[in-house]
């Protein structure tokens, strides 16, 4: 994008004083951080944990009238290798959460979690002897969706937000970190 | 082909139950495969739509299963209950050699009454993991459930985390059968008492 400035003479206006092609070539001075966190930010690929009706939900999310892939995360991967963000829309019942915490596991880092509705923030209506009460007792949940189902607009809300803590991490940093002991 | 209640007479040992709908009949536990397969070969009765149990907490016997027939020529259902061997350890006669339909319904029903159904082909649980201690429908057994270990122990030793009750906070949730139906929300029977809150002790009822 700054390739084609007209040139300019050199003198020392507040605009020469800013980027000019023609002393620094194609270099972008920035952070780590913020460059890390704009390529991760905007290639999220969600794990779709579609575990009841909210999975519907995330599903019309994805198709044209929603449109994730507006924001750049519509690259939904069944294989947690190949995902990074794992949405958990529905009920998660004890039998499935070891499956919920092994898929999480399986993902490589960096990763986020969405929990998506009343059931997977809370347990929602079941408050039963066969219902998690929370996604978050068993893997770090990064954003909360309220809503029985959501509609795909507040899916689409909270992927934004997720984007926006995506870019606020300090990503240098976590880079040597030891990851594999993360608690929950 | 006669349906019931036409043909049961034929059949001494069934005792007619009350019932709002269907004909209903109570079948000795020892009779129930004979007359299922009299059931389907002789009467019609080619579908199995249904089959759960009752616990009747106290009474004894306690453990009644309960089958829903339905004959697509007749369009005619019929309902057949078992009352179960033994109040401790319920068993009864598997159906799912004559209607292969009772399979998975008879494993769930083992899974939430503990009721064996012996000749089963796979008798184990289908809904909860399989070393789950308790029979979640019997009568004894809260809704909130029981303190119990995950069924994954590395992932409960990562994660810290074991099935818990749930918290019921005035539970449980009932849509109102009155009022205006978009007014009706699921919601708690009792409101007073929250997580922050505790619940009162119950009252005992007054003596008269």
């Amino acid at each position: 994008m700054f390739r084609n400035v007209p040139n300019r003479k050199m003198s020392a206006t507040p605009e020469t004083l800013a980027y000019n092609s023609k002393v620094e070539g194609d270099v972008i001075v920035t952070r780590t951080d913020a460059v890390i966190n704009w390529i991760r930010s905007h290639s999220v690929w969600p794990m779709p944990m579609g575990l009841a009706c909210c999975a519907i939900e995330l599903m019309a999310a994805a198709a044209s009238k929603f449109d994730i892939s507006r924001f750049g995360m519509e690259v939904m991967r069944f294989s947690p290798r190949q995902a990074d963000c794992m949405i958990v829309a529905g009920t998660v019942t004890y039998k499935m959460a070891e499956v919920v915490r092994r898929i999480y596991d399986q993902m490589p880092d960096p990763k986020w979690v969405v929990a998506m509705g009343a059931c997977a923030s809370t347990g929602g209506m079941y408050r039963s002897y066969a219902v998690l009460q929370g996604v978050d007792r068993i893997v770090p949940v990064d954003v909360y969706v309220s809503g029985c189902p959501p509609r795909p607009e507040a899916l689409l809300d909270a992927m934004i937000k997720l984007q926006k803590k995506i870019g606020q991490e300090a990503s240098t940093q976590g880079l040597l970190k030891d990851r594999t002991k993360a608690a929950v | 082909m006669e349906t019931a209640p036409g043909f049961a007479k034929d059949y001494a040992y069934l005792m007619e139950r009350e019932s709002a709908d269907c004909p209903s009949y109570l079948c000795p536990v020892g009779e129930i495969l004979g007359f299922a397969t009299d059931l389907r070969d002789k009467h019609g009765y080619d579908l199995l739509v249904d089959l759960t149990a009752v616990d009747w907490d106290q009474d004894s016997p306690r453990f009644m299963v309960v089958y829903h027939f339905l004959s697509s020529t007749g369009h005619d259902y019929l309902r057949i209950a078992v009352n179960c061997t033994d109040d401790e350890s319920p068993e009864v006669p598997s159906l799912s050699e004559i209607y292969p339909a009772a399979d998975w319904h008879e494993r769930e029903c083992f899974d939430m009454f503990g009721i064996k159904f012996t000749g089963h082909p796979d008798m184990r649980r289908i809904l909860m993991w399989e070393d789950y201690p308790y029979f979640p429908l019997r009568k004894e057994f809260p809704l909130a459930g029981i303190e119990t270990p995950l069924p994954a122990a590395d992932i409960a030793e990562v994660t810290g985390v074991e099935a818990i009750p749930a918290p019921m906070m005035g539970g449980p949730f009932v849509a109102p059968s009155e009022g205006r139906v978009s007014e009706s929300e699921p919601r708690a029977k009792d409101q007073s008492w929250t997580e922050t809150s505790p619940k009162p002790p119950r009252q005992e009822a007054a003596t008269e």
